[in-house]
């Protein structure tokens, strides 16, 4: 690695900014549905079409790809060949959460709620669908991390590449983490 | 002993010199010729901006005067505060940033040279796009600030707003991820022993300003989101009728907006921080201090947002809290002003042109810091608010606070960057037309506001009491024009004289000046070894003996196919889907180019 002031290599550096920036974007998206919660002058309203207990799965589906990230991380630094595994699966469970979103957004617009319907709904869906796209760059990120390491191109020397996605995977899990407990957790509503 | 002359590339020829050509430019990684870049076309817009503002002062010469219609007035306003702002200041300054920052810190490059040169293509394309609105249905002309919701699709029908959207996605993209770069540079790519508390002035304030960039710009992009959601998918974020609040957008942009003015003074500050103690052949007065009320003005700049937004109804509380909040920015600000002037007193003053324009800023910036004290009073305000005193105190905060940093910095870096000298008895000239123009133009400007006058209103009745308040400003823009006029002829005259200047002409204290003018390629044949504060002064530099092996980054046209891309795709919101999805293939093409490169 070349030399650095701090010791921290460049990447990672670059990447915590980043997430800092990020923080901020999502921030003004979360600012703004709790500025507009309980607002929405016509229905469906959010106590009636949140499916907390649908999203708990999704939620939990995202967790879990964390941890296949923290495995991951930690095989390829071992040059252990199961990365390859980890990483996919990494993948596979963010797809999986993704699915859940789309399959919830189809839900709600059969409900009525289309983008333009209220308050409800165009915070609700720009900032899960905000969310969601980060999630997907994610997604592609991994699976090109885990084509290298088919091809036998990940090794423990490229370590920091997958730690510096580890830290954006995990932010974006940190994120929905937010996103969870104040759109669905605080909302009034039960699960349909 | 690996040389650096070895390896050759076809950015360098051996000996550290420049490839010529239109490709070697484009395909350009190098900082210091990203830096050229930005300087120049940052210099294009503040001419365009100029005449813009030209053609708004031709036509409030006269009450009711028919030269410009409202429609293409408000077009103008609107443009000339987009382009000065976000074109023609923060460019320029970007130019110093990339060429000098990484040469005070002892550095070859940046942290990421491939993000650098797409900064700039992103950062051109954005303008160009906005720019080009003017020729496909009208630029926006809803103002700079752009308030809902006279900017929805039912009060703007035109595309005006939409160019406003995505022109300023790009070139807010290019900002962030320029000052992530920047932030990453100076963290990381010190020289040894160059310690943070020994850093110049320009490089701290760079570092400041890069935070407040990644964190100011976002909420403007979630804004500016919101709008073109409004606009083009029916959303309600702004829309009264479906519950939305207009003033969430006042919010979001004055969250960014006022940090944004403190991005465009603080690189000011910067410079004429270097400046002044090489004209005064004396250190700065309280480095730290002078450090330490930057970084409290960059944090204090996210505490004040709603200063603008007096008039709106916040209510007493808030009001009281942002008035309070606002008086206190004031006290950092006006410590830095006494260290300059501590920083004279005593010292043996020569007064070249970096050093004119610098104690320019230091007077004016003051009269424009006193008008912003009695903003910031709410109750005060109230009568000053969208009246010519606000014209008035921020112009007075930019053009004779940021643009004469910023031609401080021209006239002092411009030897370091072609060896050569801008012709000092123009300088002269260029200095005392700005100044006299430049107060001639906005001084009676806090008379007509105080009068009674209203902005951004395409002309006024005559019987009012503002003919000649107005007649002056016209007199002080074309004075301002000649002094610029002045600039150009011995900008363009000075890049052809002769090549005297030699590594160090002005006797300066920091690490730029420890190679020659201009610099080669990887910019230190050794990288340096610094043991105090203006190393170069204190004969705190050296350089080992043995030159650590080094590569300098190969050029590469993947940040531009990146940045054409994205143009495509912001272009594609406008004209169809297909081309949308094309830019984004292209961009994620060109990403993946990027990604699998060697970069050396």
């Amino acid at each position: 690695m070349e030399r650095t002031s701090t010791g921290v290599p460049n990447e990672k550096m670059l990447m915590w900014a980043f997430i800092g920036s990020e923080c901020m974007l999502f921030g003004s998206l979360i600012a703004t549905y709790l500025a507009y919660r309980g607002r929405s002058i016509v229905g469906p309203y959010e106590e009636e079409l949140l499916n907390i207990p649908f999203i708990t799965v999704t939620t939990f589906v995202l967790l879990m790809s964390s941890l296949m990230m923290v495995l991951a991380l930690s095989a390829v630094q071992r040059g252990d060949p199961r990365s390859k595994l980890f990483l996919l699966l990494t993948a596979l469970l963010g797809l999986v959460f993704l699915a859940g979103q789309v399959f919830e957004f189809n839900h709600f617009v059969h409900e009525g709620l289309v983008l333009g319907q209220n308050l409800f709904s165009g915070t609700f869906f720009l900032t899960t669908g905000f969310h969601g796209a980060h999630v997907t760059v994610g997604v592609i990120w991994l699976l090109t991390l885990w084509a290298m390491a088919m091809r036998g191109r990940l090794g423990p020397e490229k370590s920091l590449k997958v730690e510096v996605a580890g830290l954006y995977w995990h932010f974006v899990d940190v994120v929905w983490i937010v996103l969870f407990t104040v759109i669905y957790l605080m909302s009034g509503a039960s699960g349909a | 002993m690996a040389t650096a002359d070895a390896a050759v590339h076809s950015e360098r020829k051996a000996g550290g010199t420049y490839a010529g050509g239109l490709w070697s430019w484009i395909t350009t990684v190098d900082h210091k010729r990203i830096g050229i870049l930005y300087f120049l076309s940052g210099l294009f817009f503040f001419l365009v901006g100029g005449l813009e503002a030209l053609l708004i002062r031709l036509q409030l010469m006269v009450p009711e005067n028919s030269l410009l219609s409202a429609e293409v007035y408000n077009q103008l306003f609107t443009m000339h505060g987009l382009t000065m702002v976000l074109f023609a200041v923060m460019p320029m300054a970007a130019g110093a940033f990339n060429y000098i920052v990484p040469l005070q810190i002892g550095a070859r490059d940046v942290a990421f040279p491939r993000l650098n040169a797409f900064s700039y293509w992103l950062f051109l394309f954005g303008a160009l796009l906005l720019n080009a609105s003017f020729f496909l249905g009208g630029a926006p002309d809803a103002g700079w600030f752009a308030y809902a919701n006279l900017t929805s699709s039912q009060f703007s029908p035109g595309h005006g707003m939409d160019f406003y959207v995505l022109g300023l996605a790009l070139a807010g993209t290019a900002s962030i991820v320029a000052a992530l770069n920047f932030i990453v540079t100076i963290i990381n790519l010190r020289a040894p022993g160059l310690t943070f508390m020994r850093l110049p002035l320009f490089t701290w304030m760079t570092l400041v300003v890069s935070f407040l960039i990644i964190l100011a710009f976002p909420p403007f992009t979630i804004g500016t989101i919101f709008l073109l959601f409004d606009r083009m998918f029916g959303t309600l974020f702004f829309e009264p009728s479906g519950g939305g609040d207009p003033v969430l957008w006042q919010h979001l942009f004055w969250i960014f907006g006022h940090p944004e003015v403190y991005i465009l003074i603080l690189p000011a500050f910067g410079i004429i921080s270097d400046v002044i103690p090489t004209f005064s052949k004396k250190p700065l007065f309280g480095y730290p201090v002078v450090v330490y009320s930057g970084i409290l003005i960059g944090f204090l700049g996210f505490g004040v947002w709603a200063h603008h937004m007096f008039s709106v109804g916040l209510g007493p509380i808030a009001n009281s809290a942002f008035s309070g909040l606002t008086m206190l920015i004031a006290i950092p600000t006006g410590v830095k002003i006494f260290n300059w002037i501590a920083t004279m007193w005593g010292g043996s003053i020569r007064f070249r042109a970096p050093m004119l324009f610098s104690i320019g800023l230091v007077a004016m910036f003051t009269i424009g810091g006193l008008s912003g004290v009695m903003h910031a009073s709410a109750p005060a305000d109230l009568q000053q608010t969208d009246t010519y005193f606000v014209v008035a105190h921020f112009h007075y905060v930019l053009f004779g606070g940021t643009i004469f940093g910023l031609f401080a910095g021209i006239y002092y870096w411009f030897p370091k960057v072609t060896g050569r000298f801008l012709g000092e008895r123009l300088a002269t000239a260029h200095f005392w037309l700005f100044f006299i123009g430049m107060n001639l133009t906005f001084f009676p400007m806090h008379f007509a506001g105080l009068h009674g006058m209203p902005r951004r209103t395409f002309t006024y009745p005559a019987g009012l009491g503002f003919e000649g308040y107005n007649l002056a400003s016209t007199v002080g823009a074309v004075t301002t024009l000649l002094a610029v006029l002045l600039f150009l002829l011995n900008f363009l005259r000075s890049l052809r004289s002769e090549a005297t200047a030699g590594a160090n002409p002005w006797e300066a204290s920091t690490l730029e000046w420890a190679t020659s003018s201009p610099p080669p390629v990887h910019n230190f044949d050794v990288t340096p070894e610094v043991t105090s504060r203006d190393p170069l002064w204190h004969d705190g530099i050296a350089f080992p003996a043995v030159r650590e092996e080094f590569h300098m980054p190969n050029p590469s046209y993947w940040p531009l196919v990146v940045a054409g891309g994205i143009l495509m795709a912001a272009a594609g919101a406008l004209v169809g889907l297909p081309v949308a999805l094309l830019g984004v293939a292209v961009a994620l093409a060109g990403i993946y180019g990027w990604s699998f490169e060697p970069i050396h």
